[in-house]
C-alpha cells in the first residue's frame, strides 16, 4: 500500500512538471542601479510586480561613486548578475555597440510601447544610441535634472529682503540668471544667520568621478559652450573652446571662489545636501531626485525650501540632464521575465505610481497631467527644468571624455590653474586624441 | 662482533628515496616537487608579465574584446614619455615618496631611540605608537578627511589655537599648495609606527658590551651615537627604507580617500594616474605600456638600492 502511494506521488510530480507551462515558470530577476532614495522607491514598486507576474525581485544597489566602476565591469565581463539594468545615460553608446544591452525596438513594437508616449529629451537622452535615430536600448526609468534648491524662509525674512533690495535694487528672490545666481550667493556669503555663519551655495565641484563636470556644463550651455559642430559631428575646435564657453567657466569659477563653504573643492550630490540640510548654505545645485528628500526634512523641508530650474545665461538657457534608463542586460539568462518588467513599468497607472513614490517618471501622460505641476511643491520646477536640458557625451568612449573634462575643469577652476581658455583648449586637445583612437577623426 | 664506524654509519644512511618509489631518480622526484611552484609562478608572474609587454604595443580594449586590435609599435611609450601631464604625477609621486621617508625615519628613530631607553610605561607607549598602522588605509583617509574639513575639523582648530590663523581660512585637502602636505602628514602619522619598529630592532641588537667598551674609553655620548648607534642602526633603517619606499610608491587608497588625486592632479600619484587609464578609460595597451615604464623604474631604483644596502652590511 505504501509503495503504490510513492510511486503514484512521483508519478503525479513528474507528470506536473512536464506538463507545466514554460511561459509561467517564475524567475528570479536581479535588477542592477544606484543606492539611492529613488532605488528605495523602486523596491516599493516592484512588490506590485511581483504579486502580478509570479517573478520574484532582487535587488542589486551600488553608491553612486563606485556605480559606474562597479557595473561596467559587471557589463564588461559579461556578467550574469544583472537582469535589468538602470545605466547612467552616458552608458547607452558603450551598453549598445559593446552588446551589453538588448535592443528593444522589436519588443516595443510588439507591445505596443511607444516612445512618443515620453517626455522627448529623456527618449534621446536614455534611449537612443546612435543619438538622433530611432533606434532604442532602454525605456526612459527615471527622469532627472540639476537645478536648485534655496532657503526660502531665509529669502523672506524682512530684514535681509531690505538689504538686498538697497543693494542690489531688486527683490530677493529665486534667481532668473546666472549673474543674480551670483549676486544672491555674494550676499549670503559669510552672514550670520540665527548665530551660525552661512554661505552662498553648494555647487558640484567633485573629481573622481563625473561631479565637477555635471555641474560646470550648466554655467557652459549658457554661455555658449557646444559639443561639437552642429553641423559636422566630431567639429570640436570653436565649439567647445569658443570664447563664450570660456567665459562660462570662468563664471563657474568665479562662483565656486565668492560664494562656496570653505573645504568644499571635492563635492557631490550627498556632501551638497548635507551642507543644505545642516543650515550651511543658502542654495544647493543638485540634481532633482534630492527634492522629495528635501520636502520631507523636518529642519528644511516644506515652506522652508524652494526650487528653482537652473538659472539662464548670456547665450542661452538650458540644464545639465541627469536620470537613466531601464535596459535588458544581453548576458541575463532571465531576457523573457526582463522583457516582462519593462512591459509592466512601461504602464501609465504604474508610472503614476512611480511617480507618487518619489520616482521620477519621464512618462508624458504622467507629467502633462493637469494636476502634476501642483501635486509637489517641486513638481513645476521640475517640468520647467525638464525642458531646459543638455546631455554629456553617451559616445563608447564617454568614461575617457568624461575623465578628461573632469581633470581640465578641476584644474582651472578648483586648482587655480591656467586660464578658462587654456584649459578648454586642453580639453579640445585631449577629446581630438579620444575621438582619433575611436577611429572617429 | 663490534661495528666499525664505516659501518655505523652505512647503516644510519637512509637508502636513496627513489628506490622505493618505482625507480625515479632522486632528480626526477625533486622536479616532482618544484614543478608545481614553477608552473604556478610562470602563470601568475611571468605570463601576465609578457602578456602585458605585448599588449603595450597595441591599441587593446578590455572591454572591447571584440574590436580590432592595431599594433602601435612605440607609440603608447612615446605618447606616455612625452605627456606633461604624466610627468606631473610621477613629480608628485616623487615628491609624496621623499618627504613621507625623510619625515618617518626622522621620527621613527627618534621615537625608537626614545623608546629603547628603560623608563616606566614603555611598553604601553610602544602599544600606543604603533597603533594607526593597524588601522585600515582607507578608513585613516575617511577619518583624515573630517579632520581636516575647515569647519568642523580638529585639524585646522589646532593649527588655528597654535598660530591664531582663521580655522576656516585655509583647506588641507582643497588647497593646491597644502594637499600634498595634508598626505604627507597622514602618512607619516600612519606608518612611522612602522619603521620605529624596525629602529627598535636595531637598537636592540646593539651588544651593551659595545657601549660599555666605548665608556671605558671615555667617550662622549655624542660620539657614541654616531660611531656606534648610527652605523648599526643603519642596516635596518635602509631595510625600513626600502619596504616604505615600495609600499608608497604603489600607494593609492589613502590617497583616493583623503583627495581622490585633487585639487587638480597635485595629488594624483601614478598609482592613481595608471588606474583611471587602465579600468576607467579602459585603454589597455596604453596602461600596459604606463606599468612596464613604472616597472622598470621601480625595479631599476630598488636593485640600485640593494646593491648599495648590501655594501652597508659588508661594512
Amino acid at each position: 500500500m505504501k509503495k503504490t502511494h510513492i510511486i503514484a506521488v512521483t508519478m503525479f510530480a513528474a507528470a506536473t512538471a512536464f506538463a507545466a507551462p514554460r511561459s509561467v515558470q517564475a524567475d528570479e530577476l536581479t535588477l542592477c542601479w544606484a543606492a539611492w532614495d529613488p532605488a528605495n522607491a523602486l523596491i516599493e514598486l516592484s512588490k506590485d510586480f511581483e504579486e502580478k507576474s509570479g517573478h520574484s525581485m532582487s535587488f542589486e544597489f551600488v553608491p553612486w561613486p563606485n556605480f559606474a566602476d562597479r557595473m561596467l565591469n559587471e557589463l564588461n565581463s559579461g556578467g550574469k548578475l544583472c537582469d535589468l539594468m538602470i545605466g547612467d545615460s552616458q552608458w547607452i553608446g558603450l551598453g549598445a555597440e559593446a552588446g551589453h544591452y538588448v535592443k528593444l525596438n522589436d519588443f516595443f513594437d510588439a507591445e505596443g510601447i511607444s516612445m512618443d508616449d515620453f517626455i522627448p529629451a529623456t527618449v534621446t537622452g536614455y534611449s537612443e544610441w546612435p543619438k538622433g535615430t530611432p533606434n532604442y536600448w532602454a525605456l526612459p526609468a527615471f527622469g532627472d535634472v540639476v537645478g536648485w534648491t534655496y532657503r526660502k524662509d531665509w529669502f523672506e525674512r524682512p530684514a535681509l529682503q531690505a538689504e538686498f533690495k538697497a543693494k542690489y535694487g531688486r527683490d530677493l528672490a529665486a534667481p532668473a540668471t546666472l549673474a543674480e545666481l551670483k549676486d544672491i550667493g555674494e550676499f549670503f556669503q559669510g552672514r550670520e544667520i540665527d548665530g551660525t555663519t552661512v554661505y552662498g551655495a553648494s555647487i558640484y565641484t567633485e573629481r573622481g568621478s563625473e561631479g565637477i563636470t555635471m555641474g560646470v556644463t550648466n554655467a557652459l550651455y549658457n554661455y555658449g559652450f557646444l559639443y561639437e559642430n552642429p553641423d559636422k559631428p566630431y567639429d570640436l575646435e570653436g565649439f567647445v573652446n569658443s570664447p563664450e564657453a570660456a567665459a562660462g567657466l570662468e563664471y563657474y569659477k568665479a562662483l565656486y571662489n565668492c560664494c562656496t563653504p570653505p573645504g568644499s573643492s571635492d563635492w557631490y550630490m550627498s556632501e551638497n545636501i548635507d551642507a543644505y540640510k545642516s543650515g550651511q548654505v543658502a542654495m544647493q545645485m543638485n540634481f532633482a531626485f534630492i527634492w522629495p528628500g528635501v520636502n520631507a526634512d523636518p529642519k528644511v523641508g516644506g515652506d522652508k525650501s524652494g526650487y528653482f530650474p537652473n538659472p539662464a545665461g548670456p547665450g542661452g538657457h538650458f540644464a545639465q540632464l541627469g536620470g537613466q534608463g531601464i535596459s535588458v542586460v544581453s548576458y541575463s539568462d532571465s531576457q523573457e521575465a526582463a522583457l516582462e518588467y519593462i512591459k509592466w513599468f512601461a504602464q501609465p497607472e504604474i508610472q503614476a505610481k512611480w511617480w507618487k513614490l518619489g520616482g521620477y517618471s519621464a512618462l508624458r501622460a504622467v507629467v502633462e497631467d493637469p494636476g502634476f505641476a501642483t501635486s509637489q511643491p517641486y513638481a513645476q520646477t521640475f517640468l520647467d527644468s525638464m525642458a531646459i536640458v543638455k546631455d554629456f557625451w553617451a559616445e563608447p568612449a564617454y568614461a575617457s571624455l568624461l575623465l578628461s573634462m573632469q581633470d581640465r575643469v578641476h584644474k582651472y577652476v578648483v586648482a587655480d590653474q591656467g586660464t578658462a581658455q587654456e584649459a578648454l583648449d586642453g580639453l579640445v586637445k585631449d577629446w581630438i586624441e579620444v575621438f582619433e583612437d575611436e577611429g572617429k577623426l | 662482533m663490534s661495528e666499525t664506524a664505516m659501518e655505523r654509519a652505512a647503516k644510519a644512511t637512509p637508502p636513496k628515496v627513489a628506490r622505493r618509489i618505482k625507480g625515479l631518480s632522486d632528480k626526477a622526484i625533486a622536479w616532482i616537487f618544484v614543478a608545481p611552484t614553477i608552473i604556478l609562478l610562470l602563470a601568475v608572474n611571468i605570463f601576465p608579465l609578457i602578456w602585458t609587454i605585448r599588449l603595450s604595443f597595441t591599441n587593446f580594449r578590455a572591454n572591447r574584446p571584440n574590436a580590432d586590435v592595431q599594433w602601435l609599435g612605440l607609440r603608447n611609450y612615446e605618447r606616455i614619455l612625452t605627456d606633461s601631464d604624466i610627468w606631473i604625477t610621477m613629480q608628485a609621486t616623487a615628491h609624496f615618496l621623499v618627504w613621507t621617508i625623510v619625515f618617518q625615519v626622522l621620527i621613527g628613530f627618534t621615537l625608537a631611540w626614545l623608546i629603547n631607553r628603560k623608563f616606566k610605561g614603555n611598553d604601553l607607549w610602544t602599544t600606543i605608537i604603533v597603533l594607526p598602522m593597524m588601522l585600515s588605509p582607507a578608513v585613516v583617509g575617511n577619518f583624515w578627511t573630517f579632520l581636516y574639513q575647515p569647519q568642523i575639523g580638529l585639524f585646522n582648530y589646532a593649527v588655528a589655537f597654535l598660530t591664531g590663523a582663521d580655522p576656516s581660512g585655509f583647506s588641507m585637502i582643497g588647497d593646491v599648495s597644502l594637499a600634498p602636505w595634508s598626505i604627507v602628514i597622514v602618512d607619516t602619522w600612519m606608518w612611522t609606527p612602522f619603521v620605529m619598529l624596525i629602529c627598535l630592532a636595531g637598537l636592540r641588537s646593539i651588544p651593551d658590551s659595545i657601549y660599555e667598551a666605548a665608556e671605558c674609553d671615555r667617550a662622549s655620548k655624542w660620539r657614541q651615537f654616531w660611531t656606534i648607534t648610527v652605523p648599526m642602526v643603519l642596516p635596518f633603517l635602509m631595510l625600513a627604507v626600502l619596504f616604505r619606499g615600495i609600499e608608497n610608491f604603489k600607494m593609492f587608497d589613502l590617497v583616493v580617500q583623503l583627495t581622490g588625486g585633487g585639487p587638480g592632479s597635485t595629488t594624483e600619484l601614478t598609482s592613481i594616474n595608471l588606474k583611471r587609464e587602465a579600468f576607467e578609460k579602459w585603454r589597455t595597451g596604453y596602461a600596459s605600456a604606463y606599468a612596464i615604464i613604472l616597472f622598470v623604474t621601480v625595479f631599476g631604483l630598488a636593485s640600485i638600492y640593494v646593491k648599495a644596502l648590501n655594501k652597508v652590511k659588508e661594512r
